[in-house]
Parts: structure tokens; sequence; C-alpha cells
């Protein structure tokens, strides 16, 4: 190859000059300077002016050159390329031998991905919908065949009870339940206070200020004492479990687990099933102890009724049943929490975002879940007259 | 090749816990090498590669890459370091919501202004450059197999063609194959971009065939370094039974009666 005679380059040779490219007549082009990665945008924007129908040959001097990288390469040999599909030819000259080898290598690797596949706008919408439904109802069958592995291996444990993980059961009843205390206590205590002075104020215009007492006691003990441990710890529990499962789904430990011979239901979603089952109506007895303390508390301030009234009344307001409405509740909330945790847990891919994404999902559907099976309850009860 | 040092690390001990893994290490990288570091299983050749790259911070010592102190750099200096240096790490460390794509052009959007045109043709030739298929730039992590995991952090890493490939264990987990294709992709690499490469290997035919020097990591520290034919006449115990063991003499070290 000739070294070009007519140049007027390479002035400067100290390190880091940056890149250059010039067009001259003919179809003559000079490059030089540093063509790195970080001149790719603005040389991308200069390789632009030149088009296939300038000349019908043309010759790159590459004897300006001080450091050249594949970004670079990939620069002069895509401008190359279009300008050889145009028909013209292309001659490059005054590389150094290193530089032949950077750009063939980035002449085997110029494959263009595939194409993406192109759709109309309302069709893919309509698409998505219809995938959403059937992926929604696939889910809920899913779901329900869970369920049913659960409880058949529930069945199964319990005829062995050897197999039942009693030390991980306890260890996350102690999570679940014993470290929720101050949480659920706290709530409860101030929405105990909220209703006892709403209440108050509302019922003090008839002058049916004791009846505060009931209010009090039936919607706490009924519906909102456990209803808020429930809600509170879908939020803490059925995300801790989904999150659990999932990164272990992630890290191929469940897989590890069944080539060890290890059930994962048996493992670990009946010890955080059984925990929560077990915790559940503790937590809710705690909540209503609690939200009436808070109550008792507040009307005792505001209409002083003391604690002794208070209590006294309490005993003619409510009947037990209203007590034990609450409480039965507990393990079918703490069923739906614990299964949802686990079963989208099961359902996380491989990737750390769709952990993310599963916890997120089974937090509102355990809450969503229990609000609907509270509302089962409510009318059930209501039937039976309770 | 020779030069001066682009990496040096100076009676480094280093740590977890009460756990001693480096006691005062000592090891220097020249210019353009490629240095390959061996050593047994858990004997901290990964904790090294990190205290270097600045992920870890030694007890104590002394760690100086491309001329700058990593352990005392301000924010704005690390992040215009660590533009000049890649890393491929042991479990290839693939950000697992991305495309393999999106995941070679990360480091392009952190460093550089790129046009979107440009990024995707960049991570493409990188991705035929260690040997994926064109497809697999539109595949999330989690559908790849291990040693195409490999391959797509070796992509990442050498996205912004660093001065510095740091690379944990490369060629464990490809096929005979591919592992040679890679010590030639290296070799080809360092001639026309001058790198320097540290890595860690345990593949008798990657240190035979595109090493430089070798620096062997034992008893806490670097016990010899140089090139095959200084570690074949080592006598420490672990060397010679690496350098002359039944897997050396099938990576053809060794002539026959020796
Ligand atoms: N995060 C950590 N916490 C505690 N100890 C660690 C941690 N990471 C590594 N170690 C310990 O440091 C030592 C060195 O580990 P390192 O990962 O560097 O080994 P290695 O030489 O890379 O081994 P291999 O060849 O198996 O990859 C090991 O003994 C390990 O137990
Ligand atoms: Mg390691």
């Amino acid at each position: 190859m000739a070294e070009e005679s007519t140049s007027t380059t390479t002035a400067h040779q100290t390190q880091r000059n940056p890149a250059w490219v010039k067009f001259n007549n003919g179809g003559m082009i000079e490059l030089g300077g540093c063509w790195t990665i970080s001149e790719a945008e603005r040389l991308d924007k200069e390789l632009m002016v030149i088009h296939d129908g300038a000349s019908t040959k043309f010759i790159f001097n590459l004897s300006g050159l001080e450091r050249l990288d594949t970004a670079g390469a990939w620069l002069i040999h895509r401008t190359r390329k279009s300008l050889e599909s145009g028909g013209a030819e292309v001659i490059l000259e005054g590389m150094k031998p290193e530089y032949g080898i950077l750009l063939d290598e980035v002449a085997a690797n110029d494959q263009s991905p595939p194409p993406l596949p192109h759709a109309n706008q309302l069709l893919e919408w309509v698409a998505h919908t219809g995938e959403m439904t059937l992926d929604a109802l696939a889910r809920a069958r899913d779901f329900l065949g869970f369920f049913g592995l659960v409880i058949l291996t529930l069945s199964r444990s319990v005829s062995h009870p050897a197999r039942l993980r009693i030390v991980p059961m306890i260890h996350h009843m102690e999570k679940v339940g014993l470290n929720a205390l101050p949480i659920v206590g706290l709530i409860s205590f101030l929405i105990g206070v909220v209703i006892a002075y709403q209440g108050a104020s509302q019922m003090k215009q008839f002058g049916a200020e004791v009846f505060v007492v009931n209010l009090i006691a039936v919607s706490i003990l009924r519906e909102i004492g456990i209803l808020l441990a429930a809600i509170v710890i879908a939020g803490r529990s059925a995300s801790a479990f989904t999150a659990q499962i999932g990164a272990m789904k992630v890290n191929e430990e469940i897989d590890a687990m069944r080539t060890l011979g290890l059930d994962p239901i048996e493992v670990l979603v009946l010890p955080r099933l059984l925990a929560l089952v077990l915790a559940m109506p503790l937590l809710a007895f705690f909540a209503d102890m609690i939200g009436l303390l808070g109550g008792g508390l507040m009307t005792w301030i505001v209409l002083d009724i003391r604690p002794d009234q208070f209590i006294e009344r309490l005993s003619d307001a409510v009947s037990l049943w209203s007590f034990w409405i609450g409480i039965i509740k507990a393990p079918f909330f703490a069923v739906i929490i614990a299964l949802v945790g686990c079963y989208e847990g099961f359902q996380v891919g491989g990737s750390a975002e769709s952990v993310g994404h599963m916890t997120s999902r089974s937090v509102v559907e355990s809450i969503f879940l229990v609000i609907v099976a509270d509302a089962i309850f409510s009318i059930f009860f209501q039937l039976a007259g309770v | 090749m020779t030069g001066d040092a682009v990496i040096k690390v100076e009676d480094l001990h280093t740590g977890f816990g009460d756990h001693l893994v480096h006691d005062g290490l000592n090891l220097e990288v020249r210019k353009g090498e490629v240095l390959g570091v061996v050593g047994g299983s858990g004997t901290g050749k990964s904790v090294l590669l990190h205290c270097i790259i600045g992920l870890k911070k030694p007890w104590s010592g002394c760690i100086e890459v491309l001329g700058q102190r990593v352990l005392d750099l301000e924010p704005p200096e690390r992040s215009a370091l660590e533009a000049r240096w890649g890393v491929l790490f042991q479990d290839g460390a693939l950000f697992s919501s991305l495309t393999v794509a999106q995941n070679i052009q990360v480091p392009l959007k952190e460093h550089l202004n790129l046009n979107q045109r440009l990024m995707d043709e960049i991570a493409m030739i990188k991705i035929g450059l260690v040997g994926l298929p064109p497809e697999a730039g539109r595949l999330y992590p989690a559908e790849l197999s291990g040693g195409m995991r490999k391959r797509a952090g070796l992509a990442r890493a050498l996205a912004l063609d660093p001065e510095i490939l740091f690379l944990d264990e490369p060629t464990s987990g490809l096929d005979p194959i591919g592992a040679a294709r890679f010590d030639a992709l290296i070799g080809r690499l360092r001639k026309t971009l001058d790198f320097t490469v540290f890595m860690v290997t345990h593949d008798l035919d990657s240190l035979n065939a595109i090493c430089d020097r070798i620096a062997v990591l034992a008893d806490k520290r670097v016990v010899v370094i140089g090139d095959m034919q200084q570690m074949l006449n080592e006598r420490h115990p672990w060397v010679l039974e690496y350098f002359h063991g039944p897997r050396a003499r099938s990576a053809g070290l060794l002539k026959p009666g020796r």
C-alpha cells in the first residue's frame, strides 16, 4: 500500500488527539486521531455526510489514525459497507496491520439482529387483553391446584407427624406472630381511639353517649381487630414469604431441593402455613384487647366513663359470640395469606425483577382475598343469625 | 511487552471477621501483559480481584490502578476510572431484568452519550465478538445457558473497549472449543486494543496459550510470579503439584520423560 503523499495530516502525534475525518475531492477521505468509543457519537454524525452518489471510487486514508477500538472500527466498516452496497469501490490505505485485524474482526461479526415482528396497534391491544384474561383464569386454576397440593401434603404429613417440621414452624411463628405484635398493637390502639372519639362526638348529639361502648365493642371485636391484624400480616408476611421462596427459586435452590428428595411444599410451605394459622388467632385476640384498651381510654377521657363502668357496659353490650366471630375468621385469613404468599413465591421466574413483581402482587392479592372472605363471612353470619 | 505497572498491590491485608485471607500480599501487573492468577479454591483470588476494583475494602495496604489509588478516590474520579476497566465476574453477574443487549449497553449509557442506533450496533458487534448468536441479544439472562451467560458477561466487560480487563474464571463453564476460541479472541483483541488482562483461571490451556506471566496465590500471598518456564522450575509444593499433575501433562505442558 502506497503512502499518501498529498496528505496534510499527522501534524500532532501526542497521545489522545481527538478523532477527525476530512473529505477531499474525488472520494479521498482522510481519518486521523483516536477513533475510540468516546468519540463515536460525533464521528457517527460526521460520517453521515458521505453518500455513495459523490463518487464511484472512495479511498480511505488511515495513516493518521493513532488509536482504533471496536467502535471506531465499526464506524469505518459500516461506512465502507454502505458505500459498497451503493455500487462504489472502496479502498483502505495506510493502515497499520493491527487495525486490519480489528476491522476483520468487526466485519466478521457484522450480524444484524433478526427484525422484530411488527403488528397492528389495535390488534395488539385486543390480543393483550385476551392474553391477560386467559392468564388470570390460568392463574386462578393454578392457585386452586396449589391449594389442593398443599392439602394433600398436609394430610400426608399429619399421618406421619415425624415429618412435620416443628423447629422451622416455631421460627416462623416468632417471625410472623411475635415480631408483629408492636405494629399490630399500635395500629389497633390508635383505631380504638379514633372510633371512640368519632363515636362520642356523634352520640353526644342524641345524648346516647353510653352506646359508644357498644359501637367500640361490636366494631372492634367482630370486624376491625381481625381485619387490621390480617392486613398488617398480609403486608408483612405474605411479602416476606414470596420474597424468600422467590429468591430461592432464582438461585435454583428449589430445584436442588427436589433432586435431594425434599418436597418444597413440605419444607417451605407447611411450616409457614401452620405457623400463620396458629399465630393469627392470637394476633387477632391481641388486636381486640389493645383496640378495646384504646377505645376505653378515650371514652374515659372524653365521656368520663370510668374503666369499671366500661367493662360492665361491655359485658351487657356484646355477647361472647361477637368475640368468637372475630377469632373464628382468623385461621381462614391465615390460610389465604400464607397460600397466596407461598404460591406467588413459586411463580417467580429467573430474574430479580420478577421477585419484586410477585412480592407486590402477593400483598395486593392477599389483602383483596382477605376482604372478599370477610364479606362472605358477614353474609354467612347474617344468614346464620349471629 | 514490558512497561510500567498498571496495577500495583502492596502489603495487602484482607479478611472477613477473624478470617484472614491475604497476609501481606504484593503484586504488580505490567502494561499490556496478560497475567494469569492461579491458586486453590478459597485462596482469595476473587477477593483480590474485588479489592483491586474497589468492591471490597482491605484491612490495610495500598492498591494503585492506572496510577490512581483506588481506595481514596472521590466518586467522580472513581467513575472515570471504572470506565477504563471491564470486569467479568465469576458468575456473570448480569442484570436479570435486562436483555443481553441492554446489559451490554449499561456501561455505554452510564459513561457516554451515544444514540440508540449506534449502541444497538455496538452491542451487536460485542455479541458476535464473544461468539453468541445474534438472537441472544434479545434474551434475558435467565433464558441463557451457563456458558452463554459467561459470554454475555464478557461482552459487557468489553463494552467500553477497556484498558484493563478483569476476568474471574472466564473459561470455566465453556466447552473446550469455546474456551479455545475465547483464548484466541483475547489474543487477537490485545494485539489491536493493547489492553492489560488480569485473569483468574484454573484452565491450564489458557495459562499456556495466552498468559505472559502467572501469579500463584498460596499461603495467603503471591508465592511466585513469572512465565510458564519459571512455574515448571518452581519447587513450592502446591506449584509443583499444579504444574506437574496429570492435567498439566494432558495439557501438554510437560515434555514426556520430564
Ligand atoms: N463475603 C464473604 N464473607 C466471608 N468470607 C468470605 C466472603 N467471600 C469470600 N470469603 C472467604 O474468603 C476466602 C477466599 O475466597 P475467594 O472467593 O476469593 O476464593 P477463590 O480463590 O476465588 O476460590 P475459587 O477458585 O473457588 O473461586 C474463602 O475462604 C471464603 O470463605
Ligand atoms: Mg473465585
